[in-house]
């Protein structure tokens, strides 16, 4: 059995489906949206994380890296990142978690493990796992196995994607999972292919297929304004909800700005509209578009 | 609110709290006519009664429900026969920063003249003092144990429904039965019982006197009354008086007042902790309630008008005020009355009602110190109610905290209790459990479990001050395993447990004789049918309590030492104790090694989580179904009050990368800022302790008010709790605020007078609270939600990650 690379397991995820859930994140994503909040999520590989608010510039972490690599305090560079081996031992030696490995290989079994210990309360709350990303299906040989795992133990499934997967990877997932959260961000593909860096018909292609196989489906767009707030794509989006009788409900997620080192991150050519998070009235405005058309909708969820 | 509970109750949050010593001084004329010439329960009964012939009255415009334990609202009285106040404390007291009380020139003038020059010397606080053997003053000097009952009398007590179908002639009827029954010729303790008969008669007739004082007064301002409105309250209040407690009430408001007596004849007759507390207030009013609307006499509005009244007269009654190590143990101005809300009927099926969401909509909406408030929340509680709590809860005054039912029956069973009294119990004072109106439960002091584990890596010594306070359990070095060490842990747990109870069993005895409270023991069964006192063990049930803080501290201690010392082998014990009595003095990657990469309670981590119970498996044997010396038994309870900052500023720095003198964790509660893997972590590893072991557990946690904003931030925290008590926990309460609100009431405490936040089983005004309380408060984890979601909302501490490899 394949190991998972995981970069994450939060539990009390409430905000991922249905009641108390504990989400599980895993490394890898074919996406490059511009807005990303997980960078960490999208390379495949274990990679170093830093948090300089709690580095107490202690040099432990220099004192041990075999290439003196890391420098308390010091923004990341190119350079660093290309030396360095991800071999651990700075975020081992760092007293404070400032600097953290993140991506580490778990087999099925761990991963249940943890999802298993809060399932008093997905028993009152009527949640239980989701797989979430990066983008779970990158790994789906693992994530098949772990959702297998899961429900066999009664435990309800959701997987969180972005819906770019060969199909039959996704069909293979779908049989041993109860709800998709199927991220939907915009209809035009042109536009599609400026903000995320890959084209939306094979994502399309896989919406129309759970559909077909009559998967419960949460269709989730992150609202990003100037990028995909506006009425043709919202009211699209709607309808292409309303035509999927296994869509329960779109779930419309605000944005939040994210501080200048997410975008810098970004090596694009890809300017973004000065971004500011969309107001209650804003959001409440896009609901009931989506409400007119017919489709139960959310903000959250 | 109307506006006459609007104004009632601004009457009340304006009053400052200030020393009456009028009851000092009628006492002291009492005792200097009496003393010697009746017997003690005689003396004591008859000393009750001429405070309630002789104390100043108060009856306030506008006021519905009427009586104060003082002179006027917030004139808190003394109680010299158990605590003389010096001049000094009088001075502190009026000086203080935090939670002072204002001492009129009168009253030092009274003191040093009068009250002084005869109780110095006298009082039940300096027989004890005298009594107690050398090793216990040293240990409770070194802070390893507090004292509740060196300056307040036992107390902690609830009324059950009793009241509500019998008067004072009811109960002097009992006592007469009782007193026939008497056999002189049989039972050596016959003549005991009998004065301790004729004490609660006493007691009786004093508290109907009282009530006819205040009947009198309502009439004669009744007569000078213009307005008619008001006249005709003013001859109700009259006729309210005339009837209860003398005889049993026939309406909603003689039920009100008849317990308000009984509430200030409590706490007058002596300070006992905890105030008194009206217990199942909605299930008693209900049959009052119900007729009322049924005959046309009662509206919904009237009802909750007189609630409303009622409420306001417990905030009126500041704690009496405390000094010295109770000072810091309980530093607050709250006296703990903790209403019940819902909970079950004698029968086992559902108690709450109407009145429950009346109650919770009345402390929504006045938002007072006191009285506290708590809803019993049972399996067959409905969710609307634990709902509603929430919805109030989410406001962020730390009220109402929420409690097993299903447990604290449970608790209640296992201490032998029968299961019709155990429904009729409920909590009170902050998570005590008890057998309402049946039961003396004492909490006796807080027991300091970190400290302990620094004297058992002393070998018995306080590294404070080089004394030698516990038994030579060996030197660290020698503890060749874990196991070891651990085992001089329990050595030093046992010996100051024994140490404790040897003090207590002193201090019981002194109260036995000395201190009988005979009122109290006419509402308490089986104190008539016994003929014995509630302080001599009348009661039908009588547990001890001995509470244990610092869980989380020693715990994350204990697995820090683990782990480090005989798991990885990485330090050696030494070296670390080393480090500890130096404070971590250039040791600072070591202390965040400590804070931050070793197993911590708290984060379901079975690591740090099975030492937690295995320190508390020890503290329970230790104590558990140990005889107290009025023939009840010593029980486990974990609370802190406001002692865990005390005892946090009496330990050295801790192996969990504490500082010497920061705070211990308080309750069941982790560390502070050591639950770092979310809410539903934390009630797992609270949930791994056997609480039904325990005669109460308090577990704290912080929410930002973002997580519970919506209908769906109510159904998660209603989750979270359900999940939690379905795990035996035994209660949880909540603060929602932002650590950035407080900051800002730090900086203007002016500007926030009225913010209230939940310190330990009770709310405080946060600007009341100690600095270093202020900051412990700040630093528990504050849980948010963790979701994809909220990450989009991008949350200050990703704000500045950046991926560096």
């Amino acid at each position: 059995m394949p190991r998972g690379q995981v970069f994450n397991i939060q539990r009390f995820s409430v905000h991922d489906g249905p009641g108390i859930r504990t989400a599980v994140f895993l490394k890898g994503c074919p996406l490059d949206c511009a807005w990303c909040h997980n960078p960490e999520g999208i390379s495949p590989r274990p990679e170093i994380l830093m948090t300089p608010s709690r580095c107490i510039g202690c040099g432990e972490c220099v004192a041990v890296c075999p290439h003196d690599l890391p420098i308390p305090h010091r923004s990341p560079s190119a350079e660093d990142a290309e030396h360095c081996l991800v071999c651990g031992a700075c975020a081992e030696a760092c007293p404070t978690e400032a600097r953290q490995v993140v991506g580490r290989p778990m087999s099925v079994g761990e991963v249940v493990e943890v999802v298993l210990k809060d399932r008093i309360f997905y028993d009152d709350s009527g949640g239980g796992v989701t797989f979430s990303g990066g983008e779970p299906l990158q790994q789906s040989g693992f994530l098949r196995a772990a959702l297998e795992a899961c429900q066999s133990r009664g435990i309800h499934t959701a997987v969180d994607t972005c819906g770019l997967a060969p199909e039959e990877d996704l069909l293979s997932v779908a049989e041993v999972t109860d709800l998709f959260l199927f991220d939907v961000k915009m209809l035009d593909d042109s536009r599609h292919r400026r903000y995320t860096g890959v084209s939306n018909r094979q994502i399309l292609a896989n919406l129309k297929a759970l559909g077909r196989r009559g998967q419960r489906i949460w269709m989730r767009v992150p609202v990003i304004p100037g990028v995909n707030d506006d009425a043709e794509n919202l009211e699209a989006t709607a309808e292409l909800a309303a035509s999927i009788p296994s869509v329960e409900r779109v779930c419309l997620l605000p944005y939040h700005p994210l501080g200048e080192s997410k975008s810098k991150r970004l090596d694009r050519d890809v300017s973004l509209p000065d971004l500011h998070a969309p107001t209650p009235g804003e959001m409440q405005n896009l609901l009931e578009m989506v409400e007119a058309v017919g489709v139960a909708a959310s903000i959250g969820g | 609110m109307n506006d006459r509970t609007r104004r009632l109750r601004q009457q009340s949050l304006d009053a400052m709290p200030s020393i009456s010593s009028e009851r000092a001084e009628l006492l002291t004329d009492f005792y200097q006519e009496h003393l010697g010439r009746h017997s003690v329960p005689v003396l004591r009964a008859m000393s009750f009664f001429h405070l309630c012939q002789n104390k100043t009255l108060y009856l306030g415009e506008e006021e519905l429900i009427v009586g104060e334990r003082g002179p006027s609202p917030k004139a808190v009285p003394t109680y010299p026969e158990l605590t003389c106040h010096s001049l000094e404390d009088l001075r502190i007291l009026d000086s203080r920063p935090k939670t002072s009380y204002q001492v009129p020139e009168h009253c030092l003038e009274a003191y040093e003249s009068r009250v002084i020059p005869y109780w110095q010397g006298r009082s039940l606080r300096d027989q004890i003092f005298a009594a107690l053997p050398r090793e216990w003053h040293e240990a409770y000097e070194a802070g390893i144990f507090t004292e509740f009952m060196e300056q307040r009398a036992p107390g902690h007590t609830v009324l059950d429904d009793k009241i509500y179908s019998k008067g004072m002639l009811g109960f002097k009827q009992d006592i007469a039965e009782s007193l026939a029954c008497l056999d002189f010729a049989e039972d050596p303790q016959a003549q005991e019982k009998c004065e301790a008969l004729r004490a609660m008669d006493i007691a009786c007739d004093a508290v109907i006197l009282f009530a006819e004082r205040h009947a009198e007064l309502a009439e004669d301002r009744a007569a000078a009354e213009q307005d008619p409105q008001r006249r005709a309250e003013l001859e109700k209040i009259a006729e309210v008086c005339r009837r209860v407690p003398a005889r049993e009430p026939r309406d909603f408001h003689e039920a009100l007042q008849y317990y308000w007596f009984c509430h200030l004849a409590v706490i007058t007759e002596l300070n006992g902790w905890d105030a008194f507390n009206p217990g199942h207030l909605d299930q008693h009013l209900l049959p009052f309630f119900e007729q009322g609307l049924e005959e046309g006499t009662l509206t919904r509005e009237s009802a909750r008008e007189l609630l409303e009244a009622f409420f306001v007269k417990f905030n009126n009654h500041p704690a009496p005020p405390k000094v010295g190590v109770t000072a810091a143990e309980s530093g607050t101005y709250t006296d703990f009355a903790n209403i019940n809300i819902g909970g079950l009927l004698e029968d086992g099926s559902d108690g709450s009602n109407e009145i429950s969401h009346t109650l919770l909509d009345i402390v929504d909406e006045m938002h007072l110190l006191q009285p506290s408030s708590n809803i019993q929340l049972s399996r067959k509680t409905p969710d609307a109610l634990l709902e509603r709590a929430l919805r109030v809860i989410r406001k962020g005054y730390g009220f109402p905290s929420i409690f097993n039912a299903d447990t604290v029956i449970e608790e209640q069973l296992r201490q032998g209790k029968s299961l019709e009294d155990a429904r009729a119990g409920g909590c009170s004072g902050c998570v005590e459990v008890g057998a309402f109106g049946k039961e003396a439960y004492i909490l006796t002091g807080y027991f300091n479990l970190p400290k302990v584990l620094e004297l058992a890596l002393h070998d018995g010594c306080d590294p404070k001050t080089q004394q030698q306070l516990g038994p030579e359990t060996g030197e660290a070095a020698s503890f060749v395993t874990f196991d070891d060490l651990f085992d001089a842990f329990d050595r030093q747990l046992r010996h100051f447990i024994d140490l404790k109870i040897r003090g207590n069993q002193i201090i019981e005895s002194i109260y036995a004789r000395q201190m009988p409270a005979p009122f109290l023991s006419v509402l308490i069964d089986d104190c008539i049918a016994e003929g014995r006192d509630y302080n001599a063990g009348g009661a039908r049930y009588n547990n001890t309590f001995i509470q244990a803080v610092g869980i989380g501290t020693i715990t994350d201690s204990l697995a820090a030492i683990k782990e480090l010392v005989y798991d990885k082998g990485t330090t050696g014990l030494d070296e670390l104790l080393a480090i500890l009595d130096r404070n971590f003095q250039d040791q600072e990657p070591l202390r965040h090694r400590l804070i931050h990469r070793t197993h911590k309670y708290g984060n379901d981590d079975d690591y740090a989580d099975e030492l937690m119970r295995r320190v508390f498996q020890s503290a329970f044997e230790a104590i558990d179904g140990r005889p107290t010396a009025k023939g009840g038994t010593y029980r486990l309870e974990m609370l802190p009050t406001t002692c865990h900052v005390y005892f946090g500023s009496v330990t050295g720095a801790t192996a969990d990368g504490r500082r010497d003198g920061q705070p211990v964790s308080e309750g069941i509660s982790p560390v502070q800022g050591s639950d770092r893997s979310g809410p539903t972590a934390v009630l797992k590893s609270a949930g791994k302790m056997d609480h039904v072991k325990t005669g109460g557990t308090l577990l704290n946690m912080k929410f930002s008010p973002s997580l519970l904003a919506g209908e769906e931030g109510i159904g998660n925290l209603s989750h979270l709790v359900r999940s939690y008590f379905k795990m035996d926990g035994h209660h949880v309460q909540f603060n929602v605020v932002d650590a950035e609100l407080l900051r800002q009431a730090q900086a203007d405490p002016a500007g926030h007078r009225d913010l209230i936040v939940r310190v330990a089983g009770y709310s405080d005004y946060f600007c009341d609270l100690s600095t270093e309380l202020q900051e412990e408060i700040i630093a528990r984890t504050e849980h948010g939600s963790f979701s994809q979601a909220e990450a989009r909302a991008g949350q200050a501490d990703r704000q500045d990650k950046v991926l560096v490899g």
